[in-house]
């Protein structure tokens, strides 16, 4: 195929890694999903000719053609419901939301119908469809571009929720996800499509729902996903400037939950700091802190805090630098905790 | 309510029997003509059989041992006519008061019992050949509309309908109401049928009421011609069982054909409740009912078949037979038993889910230690 200059740029090969942005990673993710089963299919608004408004699925319908890559009607119900369809037919479909705040009018086809099917037919039914969802800030755009919804799917049992940070988490996770005999919301880092990253395309790191350390460290455990991972590191990077170790954890799988490394990291440091742009009432955030006081209380120095969007609406772009947490909002918190 | 002189109304039996084709039914009386005696005395055995299970379903729900149950009394003819216009290879989306549909296809009427009962949440298995793919209820109104249109668009994808030869073309047919009507979902099903050509029929039974709020409230313009904004849409009566069968069967056959998706309209009447948790009383006056119990389907397709000279010893074996298989339901329901606690942890994912697992074992543990207490 050819492959058009656009915000997604052709891959570079070094030996036996490829460097290339995230998005493009998801594109060779599905690929090879695409090229691997003939009953995968994409479907969304504009994910065909035009590739999709990030072009994450740029190339690929004139690659594997219409009844595989399709361009649907503008109605997200539709798209799930007539996905549900498509996966009781014997299909894995991939749909893409084109933005987090428009996944609304597909929500009760996600909730009550696909999470639901597989338990609701008692095993008989699986449910292979994988739920595309650029999510999150820092792109600077209007009302219902920016949002973090990913709590509203975690509390819905059945379903199976992750979030990429990186190209190749990018890379291996769609595939991973595809591959999954349950629906899985796949969270997609707007804001780090463009962030250029090592693929092995030889080996997946780690398994779909695992966590992972990203970064060493002994007096605090810093946790999140997407997005946010980066802006932990770039919190760690400070905070050893200061003298403090930060160990980061990138949560990856937010339904199930991957403990293990979690709990392992506040056993060492006794600290703990969990970020995220949701807003914090009732959030990932929340239940990642429950569980660890349950499970780690007698290590812990410290409360575990949250640094989180703030429970209002996503406020207008200007304000959004204000609204997501960054590097200095999660070091305030680490001020809190080394305080105890 | 029926204007009686709608033009596009396909009816071929009059309330009273009597068989008096509407301008619009002429199209479709070589479908019914062609109909040998067998299969019309089997129209009036399946809608004799659905009238006696409603009715001691009906009962066992008052006696306690159901939790709820959806009458399907007065919709016996929409519900007969268009399952039987079925084939073996065709794919069955019910709503939750489609009864007989379900039981012509293959469903056992206890499976639909269990439901109720509450010992499953779907009750059968689609994909068991006795099923005759005949999908389980769902209770979101109008959300299993868009499911038909996917499979149907899968029977596109995969090349399983429009092959040139009809007997095994492939369709899907989904089965709503009027107060589902409403939905988007319904609206968005028929965008993407449309759309993706699918080889499937939106089958609305208009019984005219949405629990307790009319149909004119849910539309200002007639359920068929909504559809029609889609695509071609029939008006039937829905009280005939001879009409319904003839109009879905051409739907039918004309999706499979790749002609795309088709909608009718049935308009027929919810004799009972809408559930046993309603009163109609409330809200609907007996002169209403009574002006329907005047066109009720058993009694009008009876009137025919004893005027093409029916015996009356047939009409003792088919009450008979419905009376055997009321009391079969009666007797198979009372044995019915419980489900163990952790089925709930069952097939909530496909592969295995740390927290689910964790839950079942700590249920698992809790329970024994009341056992380990009494010891």
């Amino acid at each position: 195929m050819t492959e058009a200059a656009t915000t997604t740029r052709p891959a570079e090969v070094t030996g036996t890694l490829t460097t290339m942005p995230l998005g493009r990673a998801l594109n060779a993710g599905m690929r090879a999903a695409l090229a691997a089963d003939d009953h995968v299919l994409l479907m969304g608004e504009d994910i065909g000719r035009l590739g999709g408004v990030f072009r994450v699925t740029e190339g690929l319908q004139a690659e594997f053609g219409e009844q595989r890559v399709l361009d649907t009607p503008l109605a997200e119900s539709g798209i799930i419901g007539t996905a549900i369809g498509l996966a009781m037919a014997g299909f894995r479909p991939v749909v893409e939301i084109q933005f987090d705040g428009f996944v609304f009018p597909g929500f009760d086809q996600i909730t009550t119908q696909l999470a639901k099917l597989t338990n609701r037919s008692e095993g008989r039914l699986q449910m292979p469809v994988v739920i595309r969802i650029p999510y999150g800030g820092h792109i600077g755009a209007v009302e219902h571009h920016q949002e973090s919804p990913e709590a509203y799917f975690t509390h819905t049992a059945g379903l199976r929720v992750v979030s990429p940070s990186t190209a190749n988490d990018a890379y291996w996770m769609i595939q991973d996800a595809i591959a999954s005999p349950d629906p899985v919301v796949f969270l997609e880092p707007k804001a780090k499509y463009w962030a250029k990253g090592e693929v092995d395309t030889a080996s997946r790191a780690v398994p779909l729902h695992a966590s992972r350390v990203v970064r060493r460290g002994t007096d605090v455990t810093l946790v999140g996903h997407g997005a946010m991972v980066t802006t932990l590191l770039q919190a760690a990077a400070l905070a050893e400037g200061e003298g403090t170790s930060c160990e980061v954890v990138d949560l990856r799988s937010l339904s199930p939950i991957d403990y293990g490394p979690i709990l392992d990291s506040v056993r060492r440091t006794g600290r703990m700091v969990y970020a995220q742009e949701a807003p914090g009432f009732t959030s990932v955030g929340s239940e990642v802190a429950a569980t660890v006081m349950e499970r780690a209380f007698y290590a812990l120095e410290a409360p575990v805090l949250r640094v989180s969007g703030f429970d209002v609406p996503f406020p207008p772009a200007k304000l959004e630098g204000v609204y997501l947490p960054d590097a200095d909002r999660i070091l305030e918190a680490v001020d809190r905790v080394l305080a105890h | 309510m029926i204007p009686p002189d709608d033009p596009a109304l396909v009816r071929i039996l009059a309330a009273d029997g009597s068989y008096a084709p509407t301008p619009a039914a002429e199209p479709y009386l070589e479908i019914v003509d062609a109909l040998p005696d067998a299969d019309l005395e089997q129209f009036y055995r399946d809608m004799a059989n659905s009238r006696a299970f409603d009715r001691q379903a009906t009962h066992l729900q008052r006696q306690g041992q159901l939790a709820l149950w959806p009458p399907s009394f007065g919709q016996e003819a929409a519900q007969v006519g268009s399952a039987r216009a079925t084939r073996t290879q065709d794919h069955i989306f019910p709503s939750y008061r489609e009864h007989v549909v379900c039981t012509i296809r293959g469903v056992d009427p206890v499976d639909i019992i269990r439901l109720m009962r509450g010992l499953t949440h779907s009750g059968w298995d689609a994909a068991d050949p006795k099923n005759g793919n005949t999908r389980p209820y769902t209770l979101v109104l109008g959300a299993h509309t868009l499911h038909a249109t996917g499979y149907g668009m899968g029977l596109v994808f995969d090349g399983r309908t429009a092959t040139g030869e009809p007997e095994r073309d492939e369709a899907v047919i989904v089965y709503y109401g009027d107060g589902a009507s409403s939905q988007g979902d319904v609206h968005e099903a028929m965008v993407f049928a449309a759309s993706y050509r699918v080889p499937q029929v939106f089958f609305l039974q208009n019984n005219q009421w949405a629990i307790s709020v009319p149909v004119a409230t849910q539309s200002r313009t007639p359920l068929h011609l909504r559809a029609a904004g889609y695509m071609p849409s029939i008006l039937v009566d829905g009280n005939d069982v001879l009409a319904s069968y003839a109009v879905t069967k051409r739907a039918l056959d004309e999706a499979r054909a790749g002609d795309g998706p088709r909608a009718i309209e049935a308009m027929t009447y919810r004799m009972g409740a809408h559930t046993t948790s309603d009163d109609p009383t409330k809200y609907r006056t007996s002169d209403e009912e009574q002006s329907w119990t005047l066109r009720d389907p058993l009694v009008r397709m009876r009137a025919f078949l004893q005027a093409r000279g029916a015996s009356d010893a047939f009409f003792a074996d088919v009450d008979a037979e419905a009376q055997a298989l009321a009391d079969d339901v009666r007797t198979r329901t009372n044995a019915l038993g419980t489900i163990p606690a952790e089925s709930m942890f069952a097939h909530v994912y496909s592969d295995p889910h740390p927290l689910v697992a964790e839950q079942r074992a700590w249920l698992a543990d809790y329970e024994a230690s009341f056992e380990e207490g009494a010891s």
